[in-house]
């Protein structure tokens, strides 16, 4: 069973990785997390996001809550946020999607616009 | 929500919400009993006796965003439904405590869930919380503290990916040895 001993050996590994880290890149991923975001997925979707980002060693994109919005029929919710770029709002966003979007959108620079808030709006 | 760990991350977001610097997550289970007690603690700005007076009350929210509060009305009304009862206690400017009792077997009563993830989510939301949480059960007990865990990291960020997962698979290791029947 893992023990809190452990947790050195990740610390190590963990700051050689940091201080080879060149320049963050600003990226933001937050995920809506009031009463309706929880109730619609919305914890599911942040695991999911939290994993794919870390399965594909992408260290320097920062994820975050966003509280309510008012728009309970769309969560869950998820913006991406790349610095000189428009904010972008995923609705209805389930797992499968939240790697698609960590994929498509972070690592490759390609919002998928079909899942945005402003194609139905 | 079908799980008991999602009505705790609901109820500490308002923690969050509140500006605590502190949550603190409780589980008790006792089969002998027939007794689980869940609380959440935090030092948050607290309310004062108006609100606290309707926080049960499904049209209580100070949100702009939408005029009825749900939280809390819902933690309330499944704590009933399982033969047991919510309570809250709150002091403006020092803090709130909620709590839910539950009779074990109760068939309303919804699985405990993912607690590992609950926890992930909150010091996601907010790095700078600290989130402690205890489990009690039949007279096993596992506890855990970000402190802590951030004093061994020194200097590591709680949130690398990395350490989340190992954090992840502690947590699932440790939780489920306890709560095993
Ligand atoms: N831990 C807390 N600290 C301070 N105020 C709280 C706390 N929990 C709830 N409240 C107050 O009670 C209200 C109702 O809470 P809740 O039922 O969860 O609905 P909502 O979060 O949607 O407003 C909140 O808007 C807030 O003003
Ligand atoms: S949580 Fe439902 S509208 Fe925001
Ligand atoms: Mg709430």
């Amino acid at each position: 069973m893992k023990s809190i001993e452990e947790l050195e050996k990740i610390r190590k590994e963990t700051l050689e990785k940091v201080n080879l880290r060149k320049d963050r890149n600003g990226i933001r991923i937050t995920v809506g997390m009031a009463t309706c975001g929880i109730a619609a997925g919305a914890r599911p979707v942040m695991m999911a996001i939290l994993d794919e980002l870390g399965k594909r060693n992408i260290t320097d994109v920062v994820v975050a809550e966003t509280g309510c919005i008012g728009m309970c029929k769309y969560e869950p919710m998820v913006d991406v946020y790349v610095p000189g770029q428009e904010k972008v709002t995923y609705i209805k966003v389930d797992e499968n999607k939240a790697r698609q979007i960590v994929a498509e959108h972070v690592v490759n620079g390609h919002p998928i616009k079909e899942w945005t808030i402003s194609s139905v709006e | 929500m079908k799980e008991l760990s999602l009505y705790i991350l609901d109820i500490a977001q308002n923690s969050i919400k509140a500006g605590a610097k502190n949550i603190s997550i409780k589980l008790e289970i006792d089969h002998k009993k027939d007794f689980m007690k869940v609380s959440i603690e935090d030092d948050g700005c607290g309310m004062d006796d108006e609100l606290l007076k309707k926080a049960f009350d499904p049209f209580t929210t100070t949100r702009k965003e939408r005029k009825v509060g749900l939280g809390l009305p819902f933690f309330k009304e499944l704590a009933l439904q399982c033969g047991g009862d919510a309570k809250i206690r709150s002091q403006k400017g020092v803090g709130t405590y909620v709590e839910g009792t539950f009779k074990l077997s109760s068939i309303d009563l919804i699985p405990i869930g993912d607690i590992p993830s609950t926890i992930i989510s909150l010091i996601v939301s907010n790095s700078d919380v600290d989130v402690s949480f205890e489990i009690m059960s039949d007279g096993r007990k596992f506890s855990f503290n970000t402190l802590d865990i951030k004093k061994l990291l020194n200097g590591v960020k709680i949130t690398e990916p990395s350490v989340l997962r190992w954090l992840i698979e502690y947590l699932e290791e440790n939780i489920n040895c306890v709560m095993e029947v």
